[in-house]
Order: structure tokens, then C-alpha cells, then sequence
């Protein structure tokens, strides 16, 4: 059946409105937007992360989930969602559960990229039946918009700052997407909020519903540490894809597709004008950090596209 | 029908967890509890088991499984030693506070700095405010047996619980021992059915919460109150165990306390070398007897406290140093617990066995030595001493005889 978003906002919501996050959030949107990939009859226990995410939809005494939901720490979504899953595999075969669920894990990009590494990778390869996402807005926002190992070059963070000497981050943004894929694990995408959100749908749909350990990799901006205006969020998702600092692809069972090509690549200050935390760039005489970013953009882009031939 | 057997304390606990037959086991190796998920494998490779075993890659990742199979509905178990133990720090305080009853088999070792693989108290007792319960054995057989009512103790008061024996000493010294048949531990931990838990199908539940200000206090109030409603629950079920095997456990045990006049109190192993001496020392007739410290968690704070006073000068043994330059943790606890009552004994205390140091039968006549000498002068002295130390500096025993007024005026 074609897709719908129509349709697909009609089923009931499995993340109530008044949560605590911000007017602009990306973490919000990537959760409902995962979860409405859950068929409406299957079941499911989410894990987050401490996060954003974690201290806005789950502030005792109300939780803003429908399904159950476990957090536990910082650096252990991965392994406590193996708990879990392990659990109900037991629990299954002793004739406990009758109904299927599905083991669906949140985490923002420091709870991924970095904490809790560890224990998302010890998770991929043991193979648990789960999806973990990560919703990536590139540094540790919650604690105040710290650098991260996901932070791009160049962003100005609190932690690494636009200075007299420095200019913001010096190091690249590590790739996590081709790192999970390194696990060889069934499936891993990378994909935002774009259009219609078929892509994100998608590739939520064969996440969740492909047998093994899954990942997806969102990238869900945040209005305060990007320095945006929070109507801008969906605006700034198709720039990141149609510049290719956010190419939107897929590895399934090691075969690597693009799933989308921009028709006409756009220069990366398409990009990075949008946001305060690249303001810097901007300024007259800070013109070869531009230059720099552009030839990363594309020297990346060029690897992906082969590997996507 | 009890069985003999002649196993290690690993074997004995990995013995206990087959016969529990556990929904889920996370671990990951460690010295010297190793042991413990190596046998379980086994079990698990010959089909003697239905538990899922997950090999994680950390003891953070261990914890954390336990902590989401137990969230979701099973019973969950793991087992480690020291440093792994640290590793698991904070989220032995998840387990506690979101009260899921994970039975985690501690193989005591002493944390590194520097790095040894040897017994002592120091991974557990840095544990001892996490909320945990903890149970310590001087033997073979009580860490089997311990293992075996830490299920029941645990879901009832819906308390994590460790259940800690030394490291080498009983881990890996082989002694004689008695087994339950299957069915007998099966029947005695019951099936595990808890109320609420992740995988209900018909009521979600959500577990973890930022807690804040309004709403965090009542959490711990509520832990703590569990804590203190354990002390009847773990009674209960050591009557229960001693109507099924015979065997006698409460809070603590007493050793020719009943006409002593000198005691030490003392956890786990080193009670055996200690009970030893007792004899000696008795044969001489000198009379001296001993304490054996079985739940650290809760602490038994009256009955510990009315044992100790039918002595004149007590001797707290810490296998622990916990730098508070006022003495290791059981002994601030434990002489802390004296104060209300009017006839109290002197108590003071020794740092012993660090990094796997043996305590030996002359170390204990040094002890009981002293406290004769404290009971005939009046004199504790200082309080904070240390035996078995080889450093001629620390000679005297205790670290500054000085009067406060001498150094600080």
C-alpha cells in the first residue's frame, strides 16, 4: 500500500502532547515519527537514553508514552534494552507473553556517538531484536550544548567554543552510521524529517520489523543549540540532505543504497547561514573555514556515492 | 534429600543458580568470580537450565541487562568482583531505587590501586549505601545456602541483594558440602510473578522517571523503609531454610559469646581462623569469643549492639579501608550502634587482610591480647589500628597517640 502521511497521522498517537520539550525539538518529532512505523496490533517497550528526550516525556508523576518505557542511565539504553528483549524471549517460550512487542531504543547522539557507545555496540553484535535510534542533534544539549563527537567542524559550542585563537570545533563529526554498519548488522539507515517523512517512515517500517539488531540514524536539530527560529526546523532538515551534509541512505544486509539524491546540490552556506552556531564562518576573513567545510562535504559525498554504486 | 558434594564456593553459588533456574543471566568475567558464569554456560550448553545467558561487553552492560530482564518481568541474576563491581556503580543505585529484586553473587576482591586480584571488603563495602541488601558467608556451604534465600528475600522486599563471599578463600577452596535436591530449591524460591513489570500485556508501565524535587525524597524514604522492613523477611526466610536443611541463620552468629569477656565481630572467611583461636585461647581459659557478621544490609543495629555488650572491650575487624581516618565502615557502624546503651564495652578497631594480607591465628592473639590489656587499664587508646601491617612506622599499632590538644592547640 503507497504511503500516506494522511493516513498515517489518522493512527492514535503513541506520544501524547504535553511533554516538556522545546517549540522547534527535533527529538519529538523523530520519536513520533518512528513510532507511527509501529503496526497499530504490536506492542512496544521504548528505552531512552538520559537525555533531553528522557527528562521532558518522562517527569514522575506522567509519562507522555502510550507503551511501556524504561530509562535507566546515560551510557546503558543499549544494554538494558537487551535486558529487556532478553527478557521477553524467556518469557515468551514459558508461555508468559502471548503478544508480540517490539524493543524500540532512544538515544541522543552523546548517549550514541559517545557514553554509550560501549554498550550499543556490544548490543549490535550480540544481536538483540531491536532497533536503536539515535536522534542526532550534534551536541550534549540537555547538559547546555557541550561538544560532542558528533559535533561538526567548526560549530560553536560551549565546550568548544568560537574564540580569538579556535575557531568552534576542530575535528570532524565522526561517522556512527558507517560505524553500526561495521557491525554487519541487518539493517542501518541514516535519514531526517523530509517532506512527506516517507523516507524516515520507511526505513523506521523495515527497522523495527527487520528480524535482528537494528539502527537508524536521525538527525533532529535543536532550535537552541543550532540557533535557529523554531519554525525553521523542517527547512533546515531538507538543507542539511539537499547539501549533502546529511546524505539520507540505507545498509541492508550490506548492500548500501542512497535514498535520496538531491536534484541540484546546494553549496554547504546554505547549510550553515541558517544557524548562530556557524555565524563565525560568516565573518570577513573566516571565508577558508567555508572553503574547508565545502571540500569535506564533498569528499565524503564522493566515498558514499561509491559505496552506494 | 540433602546430597554431599565437595565443590568451591564458584561452584556451590553456580550450583545454587542452576537449581534456581533464573530467567536471565548478564555477565562478564572478572577474577575471581569468572568462575561463576563459566560453570552456568556449562549448564546452560547441556540444557540443564532455561535461562537466556547474555555475555555482555562490561559489568555496566551486565547490570544494565539485569536491570531491564528484571523491569520487564524476569528473574534476573549476575555475578562479579571488584573493579567490576565499581564499574556497575551507578546503576546498582538504578536497580535499588527502581526496586527490582536482581540477586547478584559478589566474589569480594580488593579494588585496584594498585591492581590485586586478592581478597577484601573493599568493592562491597564501597557498595553498602546503594541499597542493596548483602548478605556475607564465612563458607562454602553458607554462600550456597545464602545464594538460595537471597531469591525470596529479594522479590518480598523488592530489594536488590548481593550475596558476597571472599574471594580465593571460598571462591576457589574446595570444602565438603550439602546440596538441596532440584526440586527442593525450585519449591523454596517459588515462581517469580511480579505485579507490575514492562512486557504486562494489559497494563503498561513505565519505569525510571526523572524524579524530581516534589517527588525524589519519598523514593529513598520508601527505599529506606524497605530496607527496614527486610530485617523481619530475611528471619522469616532463614526459618524457613532451617525447617528444610537444619542449617541456622540470623543476622549474626555468636561464638563462645555467652560467658565472654573480649570479642571480636568480624565478616565473612576470616571468622573461621578466628573461631580457631577462640578455641586456643578458651583451652588456656581465657575467656574469649567472637561475632560473626552475616547481613551487613540492613544493618542489625540493636541485636548486633545487645551481642557486643556482654563483653567489656570488642574488637571491629574491617576487611576495608575507607580513608575516613576514624576507622573502617563496619566499625563505625557497628560502634556507632553501642551508644545508646549504658553498659556498653569498649570497642575499638582493626584494618585487616587487605589486597588478600592473611589473618592468621597469632594475629587474633594480638588482638584478643590488646583488648585484655584495654579491659585492665581503662585505656582503649587510639581506637583506629591496623594488624598484620608490615611497616615499622606503624609499630604501635594505631596512628597518633597524641591528645587532640597536642597537635591542634
Amino acid at each position: 500500500m503507497a504511503y500516506s502521511l494522511k493516513k498515517e497521522v489518522q493512527k492514535p498517537e503513541r506520544l501524547a502532547g504535553g511533554h516538556r520539550l522545546c517549540a522547534g525539538c527535533g527529538a519529538g518529532v523523530a520519536v513520533r515519527a518512528v513510532l507511527r512505523a509501529l503496526e497499530p496490533e504490536d506492542k512496544a517497550v521504548i528505552t531512552n537514553a538520559t537525555s533531553c528526550l528522557e527528562v521532558s516525556t518522562f517527569i514522575y508523576p506522567h509519562t507522555a508514552y502510550y507503551d511501556s518505557y524504561i530509562h535507566s542511565a546515560f551510557a546503558n539504553s543499549a544494554a538494558t534494552t537487551s535486558g529487556v528483549e532478553t527478557a521477553y524471549k524467556v518469557l515468551k517460550k514459558k508461555g508468559k507473553i502471548k503478544e508480540n512487542f517490539k524493543f524500540i531504543n532512544f538515544g541522543g547522539d552523546g548517549g550514541t556517538y559517545d557514553i554509550g557507545l560501549q554498550s550499543l555496540s556490544g548490543a549490535m553484535e550480540r544481536g538483540h531484536d531491536m532497533v536503536y535510534v539515535c536522534y542526532d542533534n550534534e551536541a550534549y544539549m540537555n547538559t547546555g550544548i557541550q561538544r560532542a563527537s558528533s559535533t561538526p567542524r567548526f560549530a560553536d559550542v560551549t565546550t568548544a567554543p568560537v574564540g580569538k585563537e579556535i575557531p568552534g570545533k576542530i575535528q570532524n563529526k565522526k561517522n556512527l552510521t558507517e560505524i553500526i554498519a561495521a557491525h554487519n548488522v541487518p539493517y542501518a539507515a541514516q535519514t531526517t524529517f523530509m517532506g512527506n517523512f516517507k523516507d524516515l517512515h520507511e526505513k523506521a517500517h523495515k527497522a523495527i520489523y527487520t528480524e535482528g539488531p537494528c539502527f537508524l540514524n536521525i538527525m533532529a536539530p535543536c532550535p537552541r543549540g543550532w540557533r535557529y527560529d523554531a519554525e525553521d526546523l523542517a527547512e533546515i532538515c531538507k538543507l542539511a540532505v539537499d547539501t549533502c551534509v546529511w546524505p539520507m541512505y540505507e545498509i541492508e544486509n550490506g548492500h548500501w543504497h542512497l535514498t535520496y539524491e538531491p536534484k541540484q546540490k546546494l553549496p554547504v552556506e546554505e547549510f550553515l547561514k541558517k544557524q548562530g552556531r556557524f555565524k563565525h564562518m560568516f565573518k570577513p576573513g573566516n571565508e577558508w573555514m567555508i572553503e574547508e567545510a565545502q571540500k569535506y562535504v564533498d569528499e565524503q559525498w564522493e566515498i558514499l556515492l561509491k559505496k552506494c554504486e | 534429600m540433602a546430597k554431599k558434594d565437595r565443590m568451591s564456593g564458584n561452584e556451590a553459588v553456580a550450583t545454587a543458580l542452576r537449581q534456581i533456574n533464573p530467567d536471565v543471566m548478564g555477565a562478564f568475567p572478572i577474577t575471581p568470580s569468572t568462575e561463576i558464569p563459566e560453570y552456568f554456560s556449562q549448564f546452560m550448553a547441556d540444557g540443564e537450565v532455561d535461562t537466556e545467558f547474555v555475555a555482555v561487553e562490561s559489568e555496566h552492560s551486565a547490570m544494565s541487562v539485569c536491570i531491564g530482564a528484571s523491569a520487564a518481568g524476569a528473574r534476573a541474576v549476575t555475578a562479579t568482583s571488584s573493579c567490576g563491581l565499581a564499574y556497575m556503580w551507578e546503576l546498582l543505585y538504578v536497580a535499588a531505587s527502581s526496586r527490582l529484586p536482581i540477586c547478584m553473587a559478589v566474589v569480594n576482591r580488593a579494588l585496584t590501586g594498585p591492581i590485586n586480584i586478592n581478597n577484601d571488603h573493599s568493592d562491597s563495602m564501597g557498595a553498602r549505601d546503594s541499597g542493596w541488601i548483602q548478605i556475607y558467608a564465612e563458607t562454602n556451604q553458607e554462600v550456597y545456602d545464602n545464594m538460595i534465600q537471597a531469591i525470596p528475600i529479594a522479590e518480598a522486599t523488592r530489594l536488590p541483594i548481593m550475596v558476597c563471599q571472599d574471594g580465593f578463600i571460598t571462591s576457589h577452596g574446595v570444602s565438603n558440602i550439602e546440596l538441596l535436591e532440584d526440586e527442593e530449591v525450585r519449591e523454596f524460591v517459588g515462581e517469580y510473578n511480579p505485579e507490575n513489570y514492562l512486557l504486562k500485556e494489559e497494563n503498561p508501565l513505565a519505569v525510571g522517571p526523572y524524579g524530581i524535587s516534589p517527588y525524589y525524597m519519598e523514593v529513598k524514604r520508601a527505599q529506606a523503609q524497605a530496607m527496614k522492613d527486610s530485617m523481619p523477611i530475611i528471619i522469616q526466610t532463614a526459618r524457613k531454610f532451617e525447617d528444610l536443611t537444619g542449617r541456622k541463620y540470623r543476622f549474626f552468629e555468636e561464638y563462645m559469646m555467652d560467658d565472654a569477656e573480649v570479642a571480636v565481630v568480624v565478616i565473612g572467611s576470616s571468622a573461621g581462623t578466628g573461631k580457631d583461636a577462640v578455641d586456643r585461647l578458651r583451652a588456656e581459659g581465657k575467656k574469649v569469643g567472637l561475632i560473626k557478621l552475616r547481613v551487613f544490609r540492613p544493618f542489625p543495629r540493636v541485636p548486633l549492639a545487645m551481642a557486643m555488650c556482654k563483653v567489656k572491650a570488642v574488637a571491629i575487624m574491617d576487611k576495608a579501608e575507607g580513608f575516613s581516618n576514624s576507622g573502617g565502615p563496619l566499625f563505625n557502624e557497628a560502634r556507632n550502634s553501642l551508644y545508646d546503651l549504658p553498659g556498653r564495652p569498649y570497642a575499638i578497631n582493626y584494618i585487616y587482610g587487605l589486597g588478600g594480607r592473611d589473618i592468621t591465628v597469632e594475629n587474633y592473639y594480638e588482638i584478643f591480647n590488646d583488648l585484655f590489656i584495654i579491659v585492665d587499664t581503662y585505656d582503649p587508646g587510639d581506637v583506629y589500628r591496623y594488624v598484620g601491617v608490615r611497616d615499622s612506622r606503624y609499630d604501635e599499632g594505631g596512628f597518633d597517640h597524641r591528645t587532640y590538644d597536642d597537635v591542634y592547640r
